[in-house]
């Protein structure tokens, strides 16, 4: 029985979370076969090498714009001719977007923020995140079909030995999977995005006032990192809203997540919990993320941070 | 223009979580419960709706009788009738499903949900409702102009947005943007004494099939001590950085 994941693409490149997803079905499948959904992707060969031996890659002209309607209509048609019963997709905005509709038109119990291989596939359990990072809750899946959506970072890349054969494939797409039209989209290009970033540096209201974000936005530069903020700085209008981490803003899940100057509101630390390795900058040794953080550092983050990018820099020159 | 919104249920956000029942059930005891925030600024948006545009704004909950003071609270804000349909929330489809009854029968142009709930995070329920009713879907939304039969939302993308048009009936999953914090509302006194004879309506659930099932909880390994690092030696932090958590 195959597992079907989707893997994203940007501009016809897969995105990290497709590898991500193809690694952790591969996991799953054992000696059973992986086949990738994609829309118009330009070189579907890459996916073999994290364990997918079949691409479905949909070319339509149609579907160069996201769309969760259509496309989950296209990846429900996929499932259905391949019959699979185990979907696998990331946490993607846009694939969050579209799996509860997928999971409808499928009829499959779907689990979201999913962290790990399954505890057990028979009954189909898994473990996932939940109370906003405050607790994991096993979730056990009682339907024939189900979905998987596997938190960014949780599982990582595994490569492997195989290769993947491309398959054109024509789902039939109605009308009414065209109702929801994208009039523009706004879009940083170049930058990398708080869900895709593997190092996030984070910025509070200790740096008092959005003229001082350089030397937040150098070290994010030298460690190809995205940037983000707390949310007074979003809602005062330092930063942009997009970039407001926590409980009400973007979760993050990255490997490493720099705070300076955020004391640590347990609804900012609630949505950075999932982060793997957490480090503050404060010049209160009595800031809540302390207690939160792996590393940290007491004093002035101006004398800090334009210190440490000096180190962060020749640390890169020296292991480029 | 008819609008239904959702409103979860869910312990504040300054909560301290638990367990019991062999960690199988969360511990609702000494918690506070509120309207989850992603639906505050959906209900807060609703109501622009109703002051600018007359719309009517009717509030939906899944629960049992305790969800009901979290109900009046959005009768207070300003929702004109409140619906709790008496079965405990069991899984996001039998969830959607109670609301996709309620939601087809009280024919509503615009279903506003919060795009998960800040407690079991499913962020499933509005997109199933959505299929449900074969209405059309805009997640994670930031912005929400109605005019006419014509809807033109902004949504969240991964590293910027998009703008989007449809047409009603659309299912909303909303969150932070569709109105700022500052604009929420705090129930006054003359609201919360008109929420006391608004109506609430009590409706017996349908027959509807789970789908999955939380079977237990776990929280997470206390947290080591943080590793102080001393800020005239920051190349401890990069070493750390890179050969203990191998993050760099």
């Amino acid at each position: 029985m195959s597992v079907l994941v989707y893997t994203e693409t940007e501009d016809g490149k897969f995105k990290k979370a497709a590898f991500e997803v193809a690694s952790y079905a591969k996991e799953v499948a054992g000696g059973d076969e992986v086949v990738a959904v994609s829309f118009n992707a330009a070189d579907t060969s890459e996916l073999g090498k994290y364990g997918v031996s079949k691409v479905l890659n949909i070319q339509n002209d149609k579907l160069n714009k996201f769309n969760a309607e259509a496309y989950a209509d296209a990846i429900k048609q996929a499932a259905e001719k391949e019959g699979s019963k185990l979907f696998v997709l990331s946490q993607s905005a846009n694939s969050k977007y579209l799996a509860p509709l997928l999971a409808v038109h499928l009829n499959a119990g779907y689990a979201s923020n999913v962290i790990a291989v399954p505890e057990s596939q028979e009954p189909f359990t898994v473990k996932r995140s939940a109370f906003t990072n405050k607790a994991f809750n096993f979730t056990k899946i009682t339907t024939d079909v189900k979905i998987v959506g596997l938190s960014q970072n949780a599982f990582g890349l595994k490569e492997r030995e195989a290769a993947a054969t491309a398959e054109d494939f024509s789902p039939e797409l109605k009308e009414g999977d065209f109702t929801v039209n994208v009039e523009s989209v706004d879009k940083a290009k170049d930058k990398v995005t708080i869900a895709d970033a593997e190092v996030v540096v984070s910025g509070g209201r200790g740096l008092k006032g959005p003229e001082n974000w350089g030397m937040i936005e150098e070290m994010a530069d030298i460690l190809g990192a995205a940037t983000a903020c707390s949310k007074p700085v979003s809602d005062m209008g330092w930063r942009p809203h997009s970039e407001h981490v926590g409980q009400t803003g973007k979760p993050v899940a990255s490997n490493l997540y720099i705070a300076v100057g955020i004391s640590g509101a347990i609804q900012h630390l609630a949505g950075i919990n999932a982060a793997k390795t957490k480090v503050v900058i404060n010049n209160d040794p009595e800031a809540p993320f302390f207690k939160a953080a792996d590393y940290g550092v007491v004093g002035d983050a101006f004398e800090i941070v334009p210190k440490l990018n000096e180190k962060l820099k020749e640390f890169k020159a020296k292991n480029a | 223009m008819k609008i239904l919104v959702c409103i979860s249920h869910v312990p504040d956000t300054t909560s301290k979580i638990n367990f019991t029942d062999g960690d199988s059930k969360f511990d609702t005891n000494g918690v506070n419960f509120v309207i989850n925030p992603n639906d505050e600024f959906g209900l807060t948006r609703a109501m622009w709706f109703k002051e600018k545009q007359g719309a009517s704004v009717d509030v939906v909950n899944v629960g049992g009788a305790e969800t009901e003071p979290t109900l009046r609270k959005a009768l207070a804000i300003g929702a004109d009738n409140a619906i709790r349909v008496n079965t405990p929330a069991v899984d996001g489809f039998q969830v959607a499903k109670q609301l996709a009854k309620v939601a087809k029968e009280g024919e509503y142009d615009l279903i506003i949900a919060g795009r998960e709930s800040i407690d079991y995070n499913g962020g499933m329920v509005p997109g199933m409702l959505a299929a449900l009713l074969d209405a059309n879907f805009i997640n994670t939304c930031i912005s929400l102009e109605i005019e006419g039969n014509k809807a033109t939302a902004v949504r969240e993308i991964d590293g910027g947005k998009e703008t989007l048009t449809a047409s009603l009936p659309l299912v909303i999953g909303g969150q932070k943007g569709l109105v700022e914090e500052s604009d929420l509302k705090i129930p006054n006194m003359r609201g919360i004494m008109q929420a006391r004879k608004k109506p609430l309506n009590v409706l017996e659930p349908e027959e509807a099939a789970t789908q999955t099932e939380a079977v237990k909880f776990e929280k997470p390994a206390p947290k080591g001590d943080v590793k102080l690092v001393d800020p005239e030696n920051l190349d401890e932090l990069i070493d750390l950085l890179h050969n203990e958590a191998k993050a760099i």
